[in-house]
């Protein structure tokens, strides 16, 4: 018989459970598996009742988000040979509200996403006859490690702000408004300034660092808010300097 | 039912009550090493604001006078601030080091287009605070 290594999944059914409980399950142990295949495994031939999440495998929609031995991982890219001899503990993300098994409600993070605007604002639009908005590589490495953000929400599993502080922006939508903030082609930064000043916003953020270090695309949250920090603060300070300027 | 009115009772809510939501533990600080880290850097604030506050003291006692100062640095010998400003001086430590590190996270420094290194805005830090603790014990010990 193949070796096996166990995975004790979370398991909450919203109509017959007041909490979750840990199911075990023996799954083949093999070299090129991943947790997303194991949970596969259980769904095809063990039990179809296991709900999760998952699209594409291979670390780009950022659907199969969740927490394995307490870390918030892409479960894609996670292989079961690194927890060997196991066992492998999997839960939903945490500090969302769990819908069913291991699927989060995500409602919170779009919202959130959605108010900082991350998208080109333009306070006018050149004519189409005008072309494209070009950019130079320089001005596109501005930015550019920002904007491979997958919206996987790894980061907010990994915040213990917010946690503990539902309100809080969070560090993708952050990291995303500074994406645009710092685009040659976008105009909207004050108007991103103006949600992301907010106390919910960047000031939320006391730099545990920890968004940082789980994001499987490099992205930098941690180091996106503090950034726009800096920002925030001179442009507080420009606006007490001189509060006849442009708002 | 029209579409509308299918919408309309369909409303999606924040608040679902059969959502599982977990509450974070008082002692998520313990979780993992980071955090409890992190929970160490900030409460190095406090042991900051408290040299601040001894510092104020003792320039305080200095300008009152030879007295003033002696019977300061009398209470300085006392074992209490002894390992009073032991600990502290080991959080201040702590404090300084984590934020010189965490540096080059919030500074973008950018020289003819390209990004300049980390360990270079740390190391200014770095430099920076040797060379005022050295102007600081020159004008103490000369």
């Amino acid at each position: 018989m193949a070796e096996t290594i166990t995975l004790e999944v979370a398991r909450y059914s919203p109509e017959r459970d007041a909490a979750p409980a840990f199911q075990s399950y023996p799954v083949p142990l093999r070299k090129d598996w991943v947790v997303l295949d194991a949970l596969n495994y259980i769904k095809d031939k063990v039990d179809g009742t296991l709900t999760f999440r998952w699209s594409c495998r291979m670390g780009i929609c950022g659907s199969c988000g969740m927490m394995v031995n307490g870390e918030p991982k892409l479960t894609c890219a996670t292989f079961l040979s690194n927890y060997a001899p196991g066992p492998i503990c999997v839960e939903p993300l945490r500090y969302f509200p769990v819908v069913r098994d291991l699927v989060i409600e995500m409602t919170d993070f779009m919202v959130k996403l959605q108010s900082v605007k991350p998208w080109l604002i333009r306070a006018e639009e050149k004519p189409l006859a005008e072309g494209e908005y070009l950019q130079t590589p320089d001005e596109l490495n501005a930015y550019k490690q920002f904007s491979m953000c997958i919206n996987c929400m790894l980061c907010y599993a990994a915040c213990p702000v917010y946690g503990l502080d539902p309100l809080f922006s969070g560090p993708a939508a952050i990291a995303l408004a500074q994406r645009y903030n710092l685009d040659s082609r976008d105009q909207g930064s004050r108007q991103r300034l103006e949600i992301l000043s907010q106390h919910e916003g960047i000031w939320g953020c006391t730099f545990v660092g920890e968004c940082t270090q789980v994001c499987p695309k490099h992205v930098d949250p941690a180091g996106a808010i503090q950034q726009y920090k800096l920002t925030a603060a001179k442009e507080w300070f420009k606006s007490l300097l001189m509060p006849w300027g442009a708002k | 039912m029209r579409t509308s009115e299918v919408n309309r009772t369909t409303e999606y809510t924040l608040y679902h009550p059969r959502w599982y939501r977990q509450r974070v533990s008082t002692y998520w600080w313990l979780w993992k090493w980071p955090y409890l880290k992190f929970v160490l850097r900030e409460l190095s604030s406090v042991f900051v604001a408290y040299f601040v506050v001894l510092t104020l003291a003792q320039v305080r006692c200095l300008s009152a006078g030879p007295e003033a100062y002696a019977e300061f640095r009398q209470w300085m010998k006392n074992p209490f601030f002894l390992l009073l400003n032991g600990v502290s001086f080991i959080f201040v430590l702590l404090h300084t080091m984590t934020w010189f590190n965490l540096a080059p996270r919030a500074m973008v420094l950018r020289v003819r287009g390209a990004r300049v290194p980390d360990a270079w805005i740390a190391g200014a830090n770095y430099v920076a605070w040797l060379g005022v603790s050295g102007g600081v014990a020159w004008l103490l010990l000369r």
